[in-house]
């Protein structure tokens, strides 16, 4: 089941990301793929937001992954910087994605064969205009289907 | 309390492996860093790939190495420092873990301390500047502006809302083809371009506002690009790099003068990667000068993560009574207070 959005700001795309994380349950996958500075970052603080927590949620570039606390936890992704899938095994991705929490994950593709088959994939591009966002939402597993219902 | 209190550091919070043997909280004995080095014959060979974040393999070399440098033995080891948090939890646990063990096993004490903290710390190091003063940490992870009243007590005053400075060069320097790690490239190029080519957006320049917002320079960098090749301009990728790095280093290096002003300290100071960006130097150089500002910059060795700057931030929370409990976990996503 899949939804398209058009955004004309960050605070819109943010907002996507605001309603998206007040419907994600404990266990979720959310995967967020798109160029650099398409808005994934803004797109996962909304999702923070939308679940409650208030945290700084910056950029996981570096670190690869940010915990932010909350009655769910929100364990946000950056995988650019990994070569192989392999070293994700170091970093325990295991109790990560099959964790109590919500992974947010960018730039999938780099670990596809680590990736649970139901998730959440979402893929951002640029619009008509250099402001403007296409947001397409996408679930893949029957209990993703739920929430894309109620985001339309 | 005795003189002479030798800390061994330990840091592996994300990429490095490194351990170091300090002395006094200043005068380093050895600073080992597992990328930068071939691990001593005697301690299993030259490494043949130097793996990132691979610190379950490294460490125990790695620490040998450091006692094997600074001519000590284990025995010799008063305090051993090692880094909680903030940080990767896996490659916190490595680190953690086996300093725990160490100190544990020698029947010594055990300080756990905050990475950031250790940034700080950098400065302390073969050196005699001391707090209160403010530093800019700005690197690859991090973006903070914090008033250092003293050690171990911390005021944030400022951090970044989205990317980090160190991030924000890397990611420029992806658009622009350079290449990683995207700092040095980018301080090369920019001597050749013209700092006033693109005037790219600022964030937050209000006055008492030392938040950083690195996201928005990004996207309006890559946006300019699109527009040029849209349009069949021919892109020079010096005028982009020297533009943008102007503009990062006009933000980060006003906001430390301001927040110096702000709280009326005349002392200022850089740590983290980022620290070694060559125009930021000239820059901060210049205005403290004009400000009647002490600066420091700590050595270039010291800005990366090091198990150096941990081993100090280790000894100045030791000798203030702070020891850890060997059963303090990792926590990822700890905060500076």
């Amino acid at each position: 089941m899949k939804v398209s959005f058009k955004t004309k700001s960050s605070d819109e795309t943010e907002k996507i990301g605001f309603k998206l994380g007040s419907l994600l349950k404990r266990g979720s996958i959310v995967l967020v793929s798109g160029d650099l500075g398409v808005g994934k970052t803004v797109l996962t603080k909304g999702i923070a937001k939308g679940m409650g927590i208030d945290d700084y949620v910056t950029s996981p570039t570096f670190m690869i992954v940010n915990e932010h606390i909350g009655e769910i936890p929100l364990y946000h992704f950056d995988v650019y910087r990994i070569d192989d899938y392999r070293e994700l095994y170091d970093i325990g991705y295991e109790e990560y994605f099959y964790g109590d929490g919500v992974c947010v994950i960018e730039w999938p593709e780099k670990i596809m064969p680590l990736i649970p088959e139901e998730n959440i994939f979402i893929h951002i591009y640029m619009g008509d205009s250099f402001d403007e966002r296409v947001v397409e939402i996408d679930s893949n597993g029957a209990k993703y289907d739920e929430v894309i219902k109620e985001m339309k | 309390m005795r003189e002479n209190t030798i800390v061994l550091g330990i840091e592996t919070s994300c990429d490095e492996t490194s351990a170091s043997v300090v002395k006094d909280g200043k005068i380093v004995m050895s600073n080992v860093i597992y990328s930068q080095i071939n691990i001593h014959k005697e301690f299993g060979g030259v490494v043949p790939e130097i793996a990132s974040r691979n610190h379950i393999e490294a460490i125990g070399n790695v620490v040998k190495e450091a006692l094997f440098k600074a001519d000590v033995t284990l025995d010799d080891i008063d305090v051993v420092a090692a880094t909680y948090g903030p940080g990767l939890v896996g490659a916190l646990l490595v680190g953690l873990s086996y300093g725990k063990a160490l100190a544990y096993g020698k029947g010594i004490p055990f300080v756990g301390v905050n990475h950031i903290e250790g940034h700080i710390s950098a400065n302390y190091l073969d050196s005699d500047f001391e707090p209160p003063f403010i530093c800019l940490i700005a690197s690859g992870g991090h973006s903070h502006i914090v008033f250092v009243k003293d050690y171990g007590q911390y005021e944030v005053l400022g951090r970044t809302m989205d990317d980090a400075a160190g991030e924000a060069f890397d990611k420029v320097a992806r658009a622009l083809g350079l290449g990683y790690p995207g700092g040095p490239k980018i301080d090369e190029i920019s001597k050749s371009g013209d700092p006033d080519r693109y005037n790219f957006p600022k964030s937050f320049m209000e006055k008492d506002n030392f938040d950083f917002s690195f996201s928005g320079l990004k996207t309006a960098v890559i946006n300019q690009l699109h527009k040029e090749r849209q349009n069949g301009i021919e892109i020079n990728v010096a005028d982009y790099a020297a533009s943008f790095q102007m503009n990062v280093v006009q933000v980060l290096s006003s906001k430390l003068i301001e927040a110096a002003k702000f709280k009326n300290i005349k002392k200022i100071s850089i740590a983290g990667g980022v620290a070694s960006n060559s125009l930021l130097r000239e820059r901060l150089k210049k205005l403290a000068d004009e400000e009647g500002f002490v600066i420091h910059f700590p050595k270039q060795v010291y800005c990366t993560d090091n198990g150096a700057m941990i081993a100090s931030a280790g000894y100045f929370d030791f000798i203030r009574g702070k020891v850890s409990g060997l059963d303090l976990n990792a926590v990822p996503y700890l905060k500076l207070f």
